[in-house]
């Protein structure tokens, strides 16, 4: 086991959920109630990193990060490192191509609440504020904690666009797919097997987690 | 002191003026799309419509310009399908709307309240434990525990079986007797707003066809459109004469008197109500005391318990049939069936006639 390189990925992944989850809430819950026309096509471009493959993604995110990018230029001002091939740079490209497994399922559970319900929250005196938290984030938990298992879980498995961004750097931006990777490359069976057992664990128990929590939802709606 | 409500509207077109009683039960009743729904949902605004003038005893709720937040209006909500937050227990649905008042004091409320609505036993269930009109009476009590000054209620006994509905009549009258709050109900059952409306407000296209009284517009429609609305199946064309100051309604072959107060000349269009269709009793002769005595022939006849209607051509008017309603039992006495000759008559101030003639 390449215990330094699954702590690096347990660390990303917890980094990711810290700074996408809320921007994903307010999103998603911006996007359930949203009307226009525009509202296809916002969706869309959030839901890209599902087809794009992750090279192009991972280009992409290359592009913006590099030293003659304006963020990357910011970034190397700022911090005195490069942005590309660095633990934050990986942070920000989990965050980006995790977007649509954080904001769909917590934009699906707003939707599912029934406009009457909140309706009648506003007609009980309830401010916008306590309107979400009393009533929104309650009956869309199941959704916003299917989104985080989904987005840790997929963070720590995600391969082309970590190597894309981060390279291979032990330590600093080899996470536990590319050291299963690395592994294999060096005939490493043994680890590669043990590492991609543990993955293939998480994986089965986030989906179960999921539909379980879908199941869960779908009992609460019906009142 | 009344709730003054000008609305206009492009989707769903709304065109709606009205002054309804304070402290009353007022039902806006109208057919399916007819904008009713649209219109009670204004004085919470939770509708958003083009131009809104509403105001209640004086205090302005939408200028036109400025309004009043939703959750600021003195209002109480009981929608279709009751809004219950599904998540929370009978209780905590009436505690949310007391979130105003202090913790302990606010469980007592809500406990009242729920106990008001007899649905005390529920406190601790969640929705989906709870039947129809348990869920019913739970939103009635979370929408009246903030002591609202107006109650709208959307069609809110339309999910519940036909015993429950009757029983809930009369809770909700009751509870109007203790509590007389001004109550806007949204109906598309005439027998529903009949016993509970002391006032109704027929809609028709987003605007007012007639408003007033429950039991004048019932029974005196200002117009075809009002009677149609009503569902008054006697609805025929005729022709008024004035002789010697005396009217009467020319209908084929007869000669109706009519009241006092209707004068004209010309095509018009008349209706009565099945239930002022008088049957003449065979033993008995026809008497100076019968105002237009008709001849018909029964074409079929119907028994729901009690009553019976009875569905007539009269003589002299090949294809007009007209609908008389009668206890089951006269049906019985007199062997009223299909094809049987029926005498009856219609009081002169029972006609009611449209068009400019009135």
């Amino acid at each position: 086991m390449d215990w330094p390189a699954i702590t690096l990925s347990l660390k990303l992944a917890t980094a990711t959920l810290a700074v996408l989850l809320p921007l994903a809430l307010f999103a998603a819950r911006q996007l359930a109630r949203w009307q226009s026309a525009a509202r296809p096509w916002v969706e869309g471009l959030l839901a890209l990193p599902l087809v794009l493959p992750p090279t192009v993604i991972g280009y992409y995110l290359l592009v913006a990060m590099g030293g003659h990018s304006p963020l990357g230029r910011w970034f190397e001002q700022a911090t005195g490192a490069t942005l590309a091939f660095s633990f934050t740079g990986l942070v920000v490209a989990s965050v980006v191509f995790n977007i649509p497994f954080a904001v769909q399922p917590m934009q699906r559970a707003f939707e599912a609440i029934d406009p009457e319900v909140l309706e009648s929250a506003k007609c009980c005196g309830l401010s916008a504020w306590q309107s979400f938290t009393r009533i929104e984030l309650p009956l869309a938990w199941p959704g916003i904690l299917s989104a985080a298992v989904m987005t840790f879980a997929h963070t720590l498995g995600e391969f082309g666009v970590v190597l894309m961004v981060g390279g291979n750097i032990p330590g600093e931006t080899q996470t536990v797919a590319i050291a299963i990777y690395d592994r294999v490359q060096s005939f490493d069976h043994g680890a590669a097997g043990a590492m991609s057992l543990a993955l293939l664990l998480v994986s089965l128990a986030t989906i179960a987690v999921s539909y379980g929590l879908a199941d869960r939802l779908l009992k609460t709606r019906r009142t | 002191m009344t709730l003054a409500i000008e609305v206009r509207h492009d989707a769903p077109l709304l065109d709606f003026c009205a002054e309804l009683p304070e402290g009353k039960i007022t039902a806006l009743v109208g057919p399916s799309g007819s904008g009713k729904t649209s219109l009670l949902r204004a004085p919470a605004r939770l509708l958003r419509p083009r131009h809104a003038q509403i105001t209640l005893a004086g205090e302005v709720w939408d200028d036109g310009e400025h309004h009043l937040p939703t959750r600021q209006r003195p209002i109480g909500f009981v929608p279709q399908h009751y809004g219950l937050f599904p998540h929370l227990t009978a209780l905590g649905n009436v505690e949310t709307s007391l979130l105003a008042v202090p913790g302990p004091a606010r469980r007592q409320r809500a406990l009242e309240c729920l106990d008001t609505a007899h649905v005390a036993e529920c406190a601790g269930r969640l929705p989906r434990q709870l039947s129809g009109g348990q869920k019913q009476r739970v939103a009635l009590a979370r929408a009246l525990a903030r002591d609202p000054r107006l109650l709208l209620l959307d069609e809110p006994f339309s999910a519940v079986d036909r015993a429950t509905r009757k029983s809930l009549y009369v809770e909700l009258r009751q509870l109007h007797a203790r509590q007389p709050t001004t109550m806007l109900l949204v109906t598309h059952d005439l027998d529903e707003a009949a016993q509970l409306a002391s006032h109704l407000v027929l809609i028709d296209a987003g605007q007012t066809v007639q408003a007033g009284p429950t039991a004048e517009v019932l029974t005196r429609p200002h117009s075809e459109t009002a009677a149609r609305l009503l569902d008054i199946p006697n609805l025929f064309g005729g022709r008024l004469e004035t002789h010697e100051e005396r009217t009467r309604l020319c209908w084929g072959p007869h000669r109706l008197s009519m009241g006092r107060s209707v004068k004209g000349e010309g095509a018009c269009r008349f209706a009565f109500l099945p239930q002022n269709v008088l049957l003449v009793r065979p033993d008995k002769p026809w008497g100076g005391h019968l105002e237009n005595p008709l001849d018909g022939s029964a074409t079929d006849v119907l028994v729901l318990g009690p009553e019976a209607v009875v569905w007539i051509e009269p003589a002299g008017l090949p294809g007009e049939i007209l609908q008389m309603r009668l206890p089951t039992r006269a049906l019985d006495r007199y062997k009223i069936v299909p094809g049987s000759p029926v005498q009856f008559s219609v009081r002169a101030a029972d006609l009611i006639v449209f068009s400019n003639s009135q």
